[in-house]
């Protein structure tokens, strides 16, 4: 049974449905990733698991205790904020203490777990620093600490690395990676970079305009969006959405890309019987084209196609490479040592085996 | 930022400062004026202020007229000085600040943590409080503190300075709240305070600046307030700036002006006392929170 489980949760400001129906389940000891653009209702989801913010009809359940009309201080739940939200009047020790002292706790049993936690979060030396003389990163772990000191039964970050410098934000990453290993804990976590979801998350939620767009574990999420929206939302570069049609050559059913100039398989990941002329969208992230160096050797079915290179990227460790043929541009992804350079023609080597087809009206991608 | 420098010669800068700064010398001595003979004319005798000449300095200078300003002047019949008077307005003042500083603070405080259906139009009508001159109350309020029988009394002073205090207090405090992170009142709910525990724990601890500015603001309009004082009291209830209007006004033969100039001062120290006490602590406040933290 899932140990957290939001069942047909809605919520409307004025007439406007900021959360549609949303079904979600985790068990103990997960980490969802809520990922999406600005405005799609993350952070609203959130705070409504927080108990911040009233629900227009629908049921949290936490550990099979239906928590809706609880205060938030009851739920049992703790939250990291964006902003950190240390109170700027209290020292770090007591900033990490206020959620005990205000449950009653003991004087001495409460200094005890501040040091436990400030330990674990290698804070020990700033305990008696105020939120002012903290740098960022410093403040992040204290909002974790005060957080962890509780021990709840559900955490919830509300995109906590947004505010960090590029290299701290990686840093701070992988220690809240290894947190939840070390604890076990149950977390919820809210973000708009996907890098951060893939990641973190044993289980991914994409949401668009207050609906559910798929669920599903980072690799799912990663190789079969459900549609276009994710597919286009997860991955950076993103994937490439090529114009394509299903055409018939010697009995073979085959898709047409780029205006008929190139002719390839219908990938393993579609099984659904595709007709004669039906237009289809083939979507290649830039890793599943490369140069002839760099193919998979386990791959099924592969096709080589010549385009003009318009821009090279190196990355250092790779190179991205944008090209076009018959006016469609694609981004490839290839050996940082092969020698390209715009204007060139080039062979690309397109792995079909990593590529979903979608359907264009519906935007849903092909089973 | 080597421009002004190319076009502006070191000496030319020099000139312009003087003379910004000897008018601003001549002006400051304008506007001191006044007090400057209030303080001289309080330490010299009768003879020498008929004497004249008001701008010289006391030849022989005495706290006399100190003392009889503080105990011994009469104001109406009775012949005990200002100082009854004085803390009548002390006793009238400080509760009066007091209270209206903390019911501005929480009115504040629900303005913008605890918003309601409807807090838009509260708010519209305390900040309409603010435009109400007082005079148009003066009968409505005179028959307010009949019913409640505190005609004539200083908490019946108190209670129409609350009031009237109550609509800048609000919006000084709502403003200031207004900047104030709601992540941070979501992060106190969820660690189990109360309404009073995050307002008393969180907020308050944060509101020094505005504490000041409020305080500074209500004590010297409460102390310095004639109207309501010379309306709703009378006789030995009087708040001082009333009690001082009757000293100078009451006269048995001599006009004693050294008398009358040490009364005003008396009358003047407290809210100088705020300034100077206060100030610096209100300086303090917005530097704090004009440095990035």
């Amino acid at each position: 049974m899932s140990f957290l489980e939001i069942k047909n949760l809605s919520k409307k400001i004025g007439n406007n449905e900021v959360l549609k129906n949303i079904n979600i389940e985790l068990e103990k000891g997960g980490f969802l990733v809520l990922v999406g653009p600005s405005g799609c209702g993350k952070s609203t989801l959130l705070n409504a698991v927080a108990g911040l913010m009233p629900l227009t009809s629908g049921e949290i359940i936490v550990d099979g205790q239906v928590i809706n009309d609880l205060h938030p201080s009851k739920r049992d739940i703790a939250m990291v904020f964006q902003s950190y939200a240390l109170y700027p009047n209290m020292t770090v020790e007591e900033n990490i203490g206020f959620a005990l002292e205000m449950r009653g706790v003991e004087k001495a049993e409460r200094a005890e777990a501040i040091r436990n936690v400030a330990k674990v979060l290698q804070i020990e030396h700033l305990l008696d620093r105020r939120p002012s003389q903290l740098s960022g990163g410093q403040r992040q772990r204290v909002a974790m600490g005060r957080a962890l000191v509780r021990q709840p039964r559900v955490f919830l970050f509300d995109e906590p690395l947004s505010n960090l410098d590029a290299k701290l934000r990686v840093e701070m990453r992988a220690e809240i990676k290894s947190l939840h290993h070390n604890t076990d804990a149950t977390i919820i976590y809210v973000t708009h970079d996907q890098i951060e979801a893939m990641t973190l998350a044993t289980k991914i939620v994409v949401l668009k305009e207050g609906a559910i767009q798929q669920v599903g574990t980072p690799a799912e999420i990663y190789n079969r969006p459900a549609n276009l929206f994710v597919a286009d939302f997860m991955g950076s570069p993103a994937m490439n959405m090529l114009k394509g049609k299903i055409v018939s050559t010697s009995g073979v059913r085959q898709i047409s890309i780029f205006d008929g100039s190139a002719v390839v398989a219908i990938p393993s990941s579609v099984t659904t019987d595709l007709v004669e002329g039906r237009e289809v969208i083939l979507g290649l992230r830039p890793e599943g084209i490369t140069d002839s160096g760099l193919v998979d050797p386990t791959a099924d079915a592969i096709a080589r196609i010549d385009a003009d290179v318009v821009l090279v990227e190196p990355t250092g460790s790779d190179t991205f490479v944008t090209a076009r043929l018959q006016g469609t541009t694609f981004t490839a992804r290839v050996r940082a040592d092969v020698t390209i350079a715009p204007k060139e023609r080039f062979t690309f080597v397109f792995n079909l085996d990593k590529a979903v087809v979608f359907d264009p009206t519906s935007g849903e991608r092909l089973l | 930022m080597s421009a002004p420098s190319d076009t502006v010669s070191a000496g030319s800068a020099r000139t312009t400062r003087l003379v910004i700064y000897t008018l601003l010398l001549v002006l400051a001595a304008i506007y001191l004026l006044p007090l400057y003979v209030m303080l001289t004319t309080s330490f010299k005798s009768l003879a020498e202020i008929r004497g004249g000449d008001m701008l010289a300095l006391p030849r022989d200078p005495s706290l006399d007229s100190w003392f009889k300003a503080w105990g011994e002047a009469c104001i109406g019949v009775t012949c005990e000085g200002i100082k009854g008077y004085f803390w009548n307005s002390i006793k009238m003042v400080v509760p009066a600040v007091l209270i209206s500083t903390v019911l501005g603070a929480l009115n504040g405080y629900v303005l913008t943590k605890w918003r309601f259906p409807g807090h838009k139009l509260v708010f519209g009508l305390m900040l309409f409080a603010c435009f109400i001159p007082f005079q148009a109350v003066l009968i409505p309020m005179a028959r307010v503190l009949g019913i409640f029988g505190m005609a004539n009394t200083t908490s019946g002073l108190v209670f129409v300075h609350v009031v009237y205090g109550l609509g800048f207090t609000t919006l000084f405090f709502r403003n200031y709240y207004e900047a104030f992170p709601d992540e941070l009142i979501k992060a106190a709910m969820m660690d189990g305070a109360g309404f009073f525990k995050i307002f008393w724990r969180i907020l308050l601890p944060s509101s020094g600046p505005i504490i000041v500015v409020t305080v500074i603001y209500q004590f010297t309009n409460i102390w310095n307030d004639f109207l309501f004082g010379v309306s709703f009291s009378s006789g030995a209830e009087s708040p001082m700036t009333v009690a001082l209007n009757n000293l100078v006004s009451s006269s048995t033969g001599v006009k004693e002006y050294n008398v009358d100039m040490a009364a005003a001062v008396f009358a003047a120290l407290p809210t100088l006392f705020v300034y100077i006490v206060a100030g610096r602590y209100f300086v303090r406040g917005l530097m704090a929170g004009a440095v990035k933290g």
